[in-house]
């Protein structure tokens, strides 16, 4: 939730570095620049903006309506703006990982197919990428929606990449587990039939 | 329905025999229909590169049956074969197999040329996708005198020149940075969508995510495949 009121917060705060705008403005801009990615409602809009104006990083500028109102960036505000993007993006604690505990719990619980697990996230995540690659292709050249696609592809890349390296990781798991006369090609035919010299 | 591009029908591929005998593709069945674009994913020595060679006529099944536009391949004769492959199917295979004494241009309207197309129809089509490849520059230039990217790019130019149905492609970004092996992933798209069915053997899910459908080969067994995607508009943010 920290985090999150982060990057709207200095999201926000970058937009109006371009120019004054209003609420509905501004969540209109922030969707269009990540793609509409992470959406944002008006209310969360507004809630930040409040906040920006108490720390003193934005100001509102006269307007007869409240939904009106046009806010501008302080000097204090362009100082913030500037540090956060000279500020690397920090990542403290691993994030809960729903997939990393499933298989985690996958190989200790009895009767789990745990390669089943692996290919119907394999299938799936894969099903995503073609999703992510195809949506990115229809988007044409918006630069900002570019880099926010290519980070989807990129993090749906790795959990299949992370997927093959577990599989290869339990299968020599099992191999060491098993006496050596156990352990057999999983190639050899298992016919002959319709074999040609 | 309209007639799939490619059927494997129960198509296996088994080397030597007997108590040593390995099934590289066991009864694998995969139709391609006019307009896909498939990927084919599994580890090494799962059957990816067999089942491409098969597909392709550069090797008989053991068993099965692979029809290319209603023609069965194993009742044909040598020339037929070789002329339907010519005609019909474009590869990109891991080697490029340039011709060293022939320009880029002249490397990919060669097989338009052997086809039988008049010499200045055949320039104009490989000036065309070289072009689409961003090599319009270097048409004239030896194999020799391009990096490795560029032969790359002009061996793919070459597979895809003309009308072929069929594109067969092993690895086709081998060599080429991300935003050039891009390209030429959006190439074969883009051929796709005029109507051709690709089939790209890849390990890598990037490169997967372009096809319409992907499929998993394990042990030379088709074990699991995705859904077709929809249309793009639908897959747009809303």
């Amino acid at each position: 939730m920290h985090t999150r009121y982060m990057s709207v917060k200095h999201g926000l705060l970058a937009l109006l570095e371009r120019a004054p705008m209003y609420g509905y403005q501004l969540r209109q801009e922030f969707e269009a620049s990540t793609g509409s990615t992470w959406p944002l409602n008006v209310g969360q809009v507004y809630t930040t903006l409040s906040r920006l104006e108490r720390d003193g990083l934005v100001e509102a500028q006269d307007s007869t309506e409240e939904s009106q109102r046009v806010y501008a960036i302080t000097d204090d505000g362009r100082v913030e703006v500037r540090s956060w993007f000279a500020t690397p993006v920090r990542h403290e604690s691993p994030r809960r990982d729903e997939l990393a505990i499933k298989l985690a719990l996958a190989v200790r619980t009895p009767g789990v197919d745990i390669a089943a697990v692996i290919q119907a996230q394999r299938a799936a995540t894969i099903r995503t990428l073609q999703e992510y690659t195809r949506a990115r292709e229809a988007a044409g050249d918006d630069l900002s929606w570019l880099l926010v696609a290519d980070s989807l592809i990129f993090t749906a890349e790795a959990e299949i990449r992370w997927l093959d390296h577990c599989e290869t990781r339990l299968a020599r798991a099992q191999r060491s587990a098993k006496p050596p006369a156990e352990r057999s090609s999983p190639v050899r035919a298992r016919t002959t039939e319709g074999t040609r010299s | 329905m309209t007639a799939p591009v490619l059927e494997l029908r129960a198509v296996s591929r088994v080397h030597g025999h007997d108590d040593s005998a390995v099934h590289a593709l066991d009864a694998v069945s995969l139709t391609v229909a006019p307009g896909e674009f498939v990927a084919v994913m599994g580890p090494s020595g799962s059957g990816k590169s067999t089942l491409l060679t098969l597909a392709g006529g550069l090797d008989s099944p053991s068993s099965g049956d692979v029809i290319i536009d209603n023609v069965r391949l194993t009742g044909l004769t040598r020339s037929s074969l070789a002329g339907l492959r010519r005609r019909s199917i474009g590869y990109v295979f891991q080697s490029l197999n340039l011709i060293p004494s022939l320009t880029a241009v002249e490397n990919v309207m060669l097989p338009r040329e052997l086809d039988g197309v008049p010499a200045r129809r055949a320039r104009s089509e490989a000036i065309q996708v070289l072009d689409e490849m961003g090599l319009r520059e270097l048409a004239d230039r030896f194999p020799d005198d391009m990096s490795g990217g560029q032969q790359q790019r002009t061996a793919i130019a070459r597979a895809v020149v003309g009308d072929r149905r069929l594109i067969l492609a092993d690895e086709p970004t081998g060599a080429l940075d991300s935003h050039t092996g891009e390209d030429v992933l959006r190439l074969l798209r883009t051929r796709c969508d005029a109507g051709a069915a690709a089939v790209m053997v890849t390990h890598d899910a990037r490169h997967a995510g372009w096809a319409d459908r992907v499929v998993f080969l394990r042990d030379g067994r088709l074990i699991d495949e995705t859904e077709p995607l929809g249309s793009p508009e639908s897959l747009l943010p809303a």
